[in-house]
């Protein structure tokens, strides 16, 4: 039943690009499925092991980066630059959150924050990678192993959709398995779970891993598909606030949460943003904060949340009725 | 005679200046229930968390299994066998009872099915396979307490270290939290119990270790500590000294 409306969701988002061949709607498409993907890795650590990070962007840059710089820099296919990505990721992602497990709650989301843009200065000021002038990746004709296509975007839907149905499957097994309820426990209460036998700081250093490896294979495709990058596209707190308020509002530590949350900010931002142009810019944010307030106020579960609970209202009601 | 299962020898945990617990030495043999009583701020507490690893002693030993644990990590600690419930009860609120239960039984357990059976064990045991889909937060007290055991008795230990387990229940559940630990101690696992409600503790215990003001003031069976001056001054109160002389007077 849980396994059939998770195809489900699948099988329609694989369909709409063949359904609706606007160019527009595939690149909104292609955004959402990116988007979803960062929101479903970002939950790993904060919806499921609950260290807020609002760091994440960190991570997506290191994608965008490595894949960008091993090709401009040695012509390596992107292909490996975006697993050289996600190596790193994982690499610095542990170097620099072992320590900053000590901190707990807020501080520990504080810390990420700090560190993110600490990476972001030090992109900034390497003349080896551009530092602020950013870089064009040279265009090449179209081809599968340097990842660009410029006829049709549906070999970056197909990309972007395999990347997204992996951080899918990522956080499925997870929350189904033994890690997931070690992060759950870890989420509710450390000491708690240090007393069911759970090494807490080890969890959270997968979790922290897993999630960051997930995010920079993100940031290699994007950069790939955007053809350009510099440290404050890529690096910048919009990045990481976009990925927490869009899983916040579809519903944190739920594996659909970001889906939904993506599938509303996702068309929101880059319809107002064709629509309206640069007078818009900044307009998808205002109603997106103002729907974050509205369900922070009312049902902090998200939108998923009110679903539940509308679902559970129901139920007893039948329970009374009957 | 073999070690016992659980020997502290002369820890010390000092926080600043405020000594907590002050050259505490006893033992708890394979088997046994040992009480641990004193008034408030004897330091029982954070002799627990010394044990279980939640502080690293300023001095002195613990062993358990005729192994040091001083120092370990709470989460090695639970592993060799020995874990502790908490005073202030902490379910994991989100998840369902079914879920903290699970929880801990991925301890040992090879894979999800085993979990789920040493989990369905426990729920039926401690008597909460009925809210067993409910979540954690929206429990009683009552059963928020015997959450607390149900889930670090998934872990398979062979000593569980309950803290107040019994305080703000009613005479029924204090009652049935008793049974529940009889029955524990019957299925072969060994009991450190601190606990304020003495008519529920002095029945089922083997022996009796008394803290005040973070020194050991004496140990013996529940008759010799009941009986003991300095006990009934220091921590029993004025009036049950004189209930207890005038039991005694009956006889």
């Amino acid at each position: 039943m849980k396994n059939r409306m998770l195809y489900g969701i699948l099988l329609a988002i694989l369909i709409l690009p063949f359904a609706f061949q606007n160019v527009n709607f595939q690149h909104v498409l292609i955004m959402f499925l990116i988007f979803a993907g960062l929101g479903e890795s970002w939950n790993i650590i904060t919806g499921f092991a609950g260290q807020t990070s609002f760091g994440h962007a960190a991570f997506f840059g290191i994608g965008a980066y490595t894949s960008t710089v091993f090709f401009y820099k040695f012509s390596v296919s992107p292909w490996l630059g975006m697993i050289l990505g996600a190596i790193f990721a994982a690499v610095v992602a542990a170097v620099v959150s072992y320590p900053c497990f000590r901190l707990k709650g807020h501080y520990f989301a504080i810390a990420t924050l700090a560190v993110a843009e600490i990476i972001k200065q030090l992109f900034v000021s390497w003349d080896y990678v551009e530092g602020a002038t950013g870089i064009s990746i040279p265009v090449k004709p179209d081809s599968f192993w340097l990842m660009q296509f410029h006829k049709s975007k549906i070999p970056y839907f197909l990309i972007a959709y395999i990347l997204f149905v992996i951080a899918l499957t990522v956080a499925v097994l997870i929350e189904r398995n033994k890690m997931g309820y070690y992060l759950k426990a870890i989420r509710e209460s450390h000491e708690a779970a240090e007393a069911l036998g759970i090494n807490t700081t080890r969890y959270k250093l997968y979790a922290m891993m897993i999630s960051s490896a997930i995010t920079a294979l993100f940031g290699s495709l994007y950069a790939q598909y955007i053809l350009y990058i510099d440290p404050f596209m890529v690096f910048g707190l919009d990045i990481s606030m976009k990925i927490v308020l869009l899983t916040v509002l579809g519903g944190i530590g739920n594996v659909y949460g970001p889906v939904v949350g993506a599938g509303i900010l996702i068309p929101l931002s880059e319809y107002t943003r064709a629509f309206l142009g640069g007078t818009g810019k900044g307009i998808d944010l205002m109603i997106y904060g103002a729907l974050i307030v509205v369900v922070a106020c009312f049902e902090p579960r998200g939108i998923l949340g009110l679903f539940k609970r509308s679902k559970k209202r129901g139920a007893q009601y039948v329970k009374t009725a009957a | 005679m073999s070690r016992p299962l659980l020997e502290v020898q002369n820890l010390t945990m000092k926080f600043g200046n405020l000594i907590a617990n002050d050259n505490v030495s006893f033992f708890v043999n394979e088997g046994e229930i040992v009480s641990l009583i004193g008034p408030n701020g004897a330091g029982k507490t954070t002799l627990f968390s010394c044990i279980s690893g939640f502080y690293k002693p300023f001095a002195g030993k613990v062993f358990f299994d005729g192994k040091d644990i001083t120092g370990k990590t709470t989460h090695e600690i639970t592993l060799m066998g020995l874990t502790r419930t908490f005073q202030i009860v902490k379910p994991l609120k989100e998840m369902t009872v079914k879920e903290n239960v699970l929880t801990g039984a991925f301890l040992h357990a090879q894979n999800k099915k085993e979990a789920e059976l040493v989990a369905e064990q426990v729920l039926q045991m401690t008597h909460l396979w009925e809210k067993r889909d409910m979540p954690a937060g929206s429990l009683t007290i009552a059963d928020k307490k015997r959450l607390e055991i149900a889930k670090v008795l998934a872990t398979k230990p062979r000593m569980i270290m309950l803290d107040e387990t019994m305080a703000g229940l009613n005479r029924t559940e204090v009652k049935e939290a008793m049974e529940l630990c009889v029955a524990l101690n019957k299925s072969g696992i060994t009991l450190l119990i601190v606990e304020h409600v003495m008519e529920a503790i002095m029945p089922i215990s083997n022996r009796v270790v008394v803290l005040n003001a973070g020194k050991k003031i004496t140990e013996g069976t529940p008759e010799e500590v009941t009986n003991n001056e300095e006990v009934i001054k220091a921590y029993l109160g004025e009036r049950y000294y004189a209930k207890s002389r005038q039991t005694n007077r009956g006889i």
